[in-house]
C-alpha cells in the first residue's frame, strides 16, 4: 500500500497525507476527550451529588445529574449540629496566614545565600538541605511529637506554623535558588557599586525579579497547608482547633447509619472549590513549581 | 569564571574572609537552625528511641537491638510491608503508563491542549481527605457510580472496598488518578526533547511508533528514572486514603506500612518500636533508590554519554 501511495502524482500524495493527518488527529482527540471525561468524572460526580436531595442519593438506580437541584445541602451541612465549619475554615486560613510570610522570607533569604554568596561550608549545607528531601518524615515525627508535647505545643497550631519559618522547606529553597542563579550578576554588581548591601540586593532586586518563582512557592505552600491531613491529625485533637480537612473527616462519622453523602459532598465541594479556582487562575505557576522542584532535582 | 581567577591562594585568606563567612551563615541561618532543630536533632533522638522501650510516659529504657529483632518476627510488620510493596509495584507501573500516555497526548500538535492539560492536572489540587471521601462514595457497592457503570455494560458489580481481593487495587486506581505530578513531569520531559531529533528521524522514514521507542523513550529515560524513584518513595508514604476509606481493612488488606507505624506510635504509644519501624522504612527507601540508581546506566541515557 505504502509504495503504491508513493507512486502517485504529487497532488494525490498531498491529499493522502492530509487524510492521514486527519485520521491521526481524530484519534488523538478521541483519546484526549475520553481520558478527560474519565479524569473529570469524579469531580463532576462530587459536585452533582452535592446538589441532590437525600431521597435521590438513596434511590436505586442512582442518577448521574440531579433530577432536582437542591441547594439547601450547602447551608444545612455548613451549619450542621455539633460541627463548626466556619471555625475550622478560619483555623485553616489562620495557619496559612501565619505560615506564608515565614516560608517566603526565610526560603528566599536562604536561597540567596546559596545562590549568590561565597563562604566555606556553603556546598555542604546545600547538599544537606537537598538530602533532607529524601528523609521520610516518619523518622523525625516521633521525636518532634515528643518535643512538642514537652513544649506544651500539642493542640495548638504552633507545630504546624513554627517549623516552616526555618527555611520554608528544602524544595522551596531549591526552587528559588534555581531561579536566583539565572538572574544576571551585572544587576547586583551595579547595585553594589551604588552602595547597596546584600540584604538590599536580596529584597529589592532578587525577590521582585523572581516574582514567578515566589508565586509558585506561595501557591504550593497554600495548597500544602489547605490539603494537609496528617499534620493536623497528629497535633490537633481538640475539635475547636480542627482544620477543614480534619472537620470533613469527622463529619462523615456523624452519620454512621444513614450516610448523608449529599452533605459530605457539599462540604467537599466547598473545600475543593478555592483550590480549583486557584489552579484555574494560576495553573502556570503551580505547574512550574512542580516541574522545577521535580525535573532538576 | 572570574571567580576561579580571583580565588586567593589556599593558605592566604582574603581580608574579608571572616566577614563573608559570617554574612553567608547569617543568610542561610534559618535553614541551618531548621535542619538542626527539626531534622538532625530529631534523627539522633529517633535513632536512640529505636533502641529503647519508650511509651512517652516515663523514661526510655535501653534494650539494644531488640525492637529490630522483634520486627522481623512481627506478623503485622511483615504483612504491612508486603502490602506496601505490592501496592508500590502496581502504583509505579500504572502511574508511569497512564502518566506517560497522557503526556504524549498532551504534547501533540493539536488545538485546545491548554484545556485538556487543566483537566488532567486538576486532581493534583484535590485534598487527600476530600478525594478519599469522594472515592469511597464512587466505590460504594449499592449507590456508587462505578459499579452502576459496570452493570450498565453487563459486567458484574465489584465490592471494591469491601473485599480483601480488590481493596488494594481500588486504592491503586484512585492514586493513579491523583498522581497528576507524574503527568506534569512527563510533559516537561517530553518538551525538553529537541524537536530536530524527531524531525530527522521522520525524514529517515521512522514511523511514529519507532520514533517513540528509539528516540522518545531513551531521551526521556532520566525523567522516567525520576518518576519511578519518587513513585516508590510515595508508595511508602501512603497512608491517608487507606486510613479514611478502608481503615486498613477489610481483613487488614490495606494495612499499609505507614498505617502500622502510626498506630504503633499514636494508638499504642510504642514510641521505641515505631521509631525502629521508621528507620527500617528509611533503610528500605535508601536501598531501593540506590538499586534504581545503580541500575540506571542500563536503561537511562544521558546526553553525550555514548556514541
Amino acid at each position: 500500500m505504502a509504495s503504491a501511495v508513493y507512486m502517485q502524482p504529487g497532488s494525490t500524495v498531498k491529499a493522502v497525507r492530509r487524510r492521514q493527518e486527519l485520521v491521526s488527529k481524530s484519534i488523538i482527540y478521541f483519546l484526549l476527550i475520553t481520558g478527560a471525561l474519565m479524569f473529570m468524572l469524579p469531580l463532576i460526580i462530587m459536585i452533582s451529588t452535592s446538589f441532590k436531595s437525600y431521597t435521590e442519593i438513596n434511590h436505586y438506580p442512582p442518577t448521574f445529574l440531579p433530577n432536582q437541584i437542591v441547594t439547601t445541602n450547602y447551608g444545612e451541612a455548613w451549619g450542621y449540629a455539633n460541627t463548626d465549619f466556619p471555625r475550622w475554615t478560619f483555623n485553616t486560613l489562620l495557619i496559612v496566614v501565619a505560615t506564608l510570610p515565614g516560608v517566603i522570607v526565610t526560603s528566599s533569604l536562604c536561597a540567596y545565600g546559596f545562590a549568590r554568596l561565597k563562604f566555606p561550608g556553603r556546598n555542604t549545607w546545600f547538599l544537606l538541605v537537598l538530602a533532607s528531601i529524601m528523609l521520610p518524615p516518619q523518622v523525625t515525627l516521633i521525636p518532634l511529637y515528643i518535643l512538642f508535647f514537652k513544649l506544651g505545643w500539642l493542640n495548638t497550631f504552633l507545630p504546624l506554623i513554627v517549623p516552616p519559618w526555618f527555611g520554608g522547606g528544602a524544595l522551596n529553597i531549591f526552587l528559588l535558588r534555581q531561579f536566583f542563579m539565572q538572574i544576571p550578576r551585572d544587576l547586583d554588581e551595579a547595585a553594589f557599586l551604588d552602595g547597596a548591601g546584600h540584604l538590599t540586593i536580596w529584597w529589592k532586586i532578587y525577590v521582585p525579579l523572581s516574582r514567578p518563582a515566589m508565586i509558585s512557592v506561595a501557591l504550593l505552600t497554600v495548597l500544602g497547608i489547605w490539603n494537609d491531613f496528617l499534620g493536623p491529625y497528629i497535633y490537633l485533637t481538640n475539635p475547636d482547633n480542627y482544620t477543614l480537612a480534619l472537620g470533613l473527616n469527622v463529619f462523615r462519622d456523624y452519620f454512621p447509619q444513614l450516610p448523608r453523602t449529599d452533605y459530605v459532598m457539599a462540604i467537599s465541594t466547598l473545600m475543593v472549590l478555592p483550590m480549583i479556582l486557584m489552579f484555574l487562575f494560576a495553573q502556570r505557576y503551580i505547574v512550574q513549581g512542580f516541574v522545577t522542584s521535580g525535573l532538576k532535582g | 569564571m572570574a571567580a576561579v581567577v580571583s580565588k586567593p591562594p589556599k593558605n592566604k585568606r582574603s581580608p574579608t574572609f571572616w566577614r563573608d563567612t559570617l554574612r553567608g551563615y547569617l543568610f542561610i541561618m534559618p535553614v541551618v537552625l531548621g535542619l538542626l532543630i527539626w531534622t538532625f536533632g530529631p534523627m539522633l533522638a529517633s535513632a536512640y528511641y529505636s533502641l529503647t522501650n519508650y511509651k512517652i510516659i516515663g523514661v526510655p529504657e535501653f534494650i539494644g537491638l531488640q525492637n529490630y529483632t522483634d520486627l522481623f518476627q512481627d506478623k503485622a510488620f511483615i504483612q504491612s510491608l508486603s502490602i506496601t510493596v505490592r501496592f508500590g509495584i502496581m502504583f509505579v507501573i500504572f502511574s508511569q503508563i497512564v502518566g506517560l500516555g497522557l503526556a504524549v497526548l498532551l504534547t501533540q500538535k493539536v488545538r485546545g491542549l491548554t484545556v485538556f492539560r487543566t483537566i488532567f492536572y486538576l486532581p493534583i489540587i484535590v485534598p487527600a481527605a476530600a478525594s478519599a471521601l469522594l472515592w469511597k462514595y464512587l466505590y460504594n457497592k449499592e449507590f456508587g457510580p462505578i459499579d452502576r457503570v459496570l452493570q450498565a455494560f453487563g459486567l458484574k458489580a465489584i465490592n471494591w472496598l469491601g473485599s480483601p481481593e480488590s481493596a488494594l487495587f481500588a486504592l491503586v486506581i484512585m492514586s493513579v488518578w491523583a498522581s497528576a505530578v507524574t503527568t506534569i513531569i512527563y510533559v516537561a520531559g517530553l518538551q525538553n526533547i529537541p524537536e530536530d531529533l524527531i524531525d530527522s528521524a521522520k525524514i529517515d522514514g521512522a514511523n511514529a511508533f519507532r520514533r517513540f521507542l528509539y528516540i522518545t523513550i531513551p531521551m526521556l529515560s532520566p525523567t522516567i528514572f525520576f518518576n519511578v524513584v519518587t513513585g516508590v518513595i510515595g508508595a511508602f508514604q501512603f497512608f491517608v486514603p487507606a486510613f479514611i476509606m478502608t481503615a486498613g481493612g477489610p481483613a487488614k488488606s490495606t494495612y499499609f506500612y505507614n498505617y502500622n507505624l502510626y498506630e504503633k506510635a499514636f494508638k499504642w504509644l510504642e514510641m521505641g518500636y515505631a521509631s525502629s519501624m521508621a528507620w527500617v522504612l528509611f533503610a528500605i527507601i535508601i536501598v531501593l533508590t540506590l538499586l534504581i540508581f545503580r541500575s540506571s546506566p542500563l536503561w537511562v541515557y544521558y546526553d553525550g554519554e555514548a556514541r
